[in-house]
């Protein structure tokens, strides 16, 4: 299998679109045959990203690679940045404000589940400048 | 048990019903309005109980794939939910029951036809 490019904007404030890209790709990968074990691993974490760029960067971009060895997400956002990321990786930690937590999100619980569903992650973040997170999810062909 | 059949014994009020509804079997209940824990732990085709009625739960039930969304305690939908369900093919009811009872209603429905 030749490696996929998938690349989306998550460019709204509210939440009417969050969900879009990653159930996008989700339809993608099912239609190529992907394991829905991986499939669901993708789907979550990367709708997890969304929702915090929604959350806290006012959007950002998604990256997707999906090749026969792995799937990666490069998650992008020209946000605040994040101060302390062992901080923000423990879960129950949130600095989502009341607004957010009475649509459901918002417990903390983003970035722990991301790291949860991926094979590997990586944490980029600088204070005013944004963060990037990258994410693979290992693919196990069927 | 049919999402459809579920639905028509349990009274609850349809609010969209999807293409599917008459052959999606329900595969068990699931209660939890925290939609991180929601997205981690519900399983395919479950029917989910919350009270947690906007847009990002339809898409919650579209990743995890579940069977329907049943919003307990009258909890009010606005009409970009019912627009995303529709698109999505989202079966979304609306009982004005608490989670609790909601729940065992579907549950003992799902089970005496099991």
């Amino acid at each position: 299998m030749s490696s996929m490019k998938l690349h989306y904007d998550v460019d709204n404030t509210d939440f009417t679109r969050a969900g879009e890209a990653s159930s996008d790709t989700k339809k993608k990968l099912k239609l190529m045959g992907v394991s829905p074990e991986v499939v669901r691993k993708v789907a979550i974490s990367m709708y997890e990203g969304e929702i915090n760029m929604v959350i806290h960067a006012n959007g950002g971009t998604i990256d997707v690679t999906i090749s026969s060895d792995n799937i990666v997400l490069v998650l992008k956002d020209e946000g605040p940045g994040i101060a302390n990321i062992d901080k923000a990786m423990e879960a129950g930690y949130s600095t989502a404000n009341e607004n957010i937590r009475s649509l459901g999100f918002g417990a903390g619980m983003g970035l722990p589940n991301m790291k949860k569903y991926s094979d590997e992650m990586n944490v980029k973040s600088e204070i005013g400048v944004g963060t990037t997170v990258t994410i693979t999810i290992y693919n196990e062909l069927t | 048990m049919t999402v459809l059949d579920a639905i028509e014994k349990s009274g609850f009020k349809v609010l969209n019903l999807s293409d599917d509804a008459e052959e999606r079997e329900i595969s068990g209940v699931y209660c939890c309005d925290l939609l991180s824990v929601v997205m981690s732990k519900c399983f395919e085709n479950a029917a989910w109980v919350t009270i947690m009625a906007n847009v990002n739960s339809v898409a919650v039930a579209t990743l995890t794939e579940m069977s329907c969304i049943i919003l307990a305690d009258g909890a009010a939908i606005d009409e970009i939910m019912i627009t995303k369900a529709k698109q999505q093919g989202i079966t979304v009811v609306q009982s004005d029951k608490p989670i609790f009872e909601t729940a065992l209603k579907i549950n003992q429905l799902v089970n005496a036809n099991a």
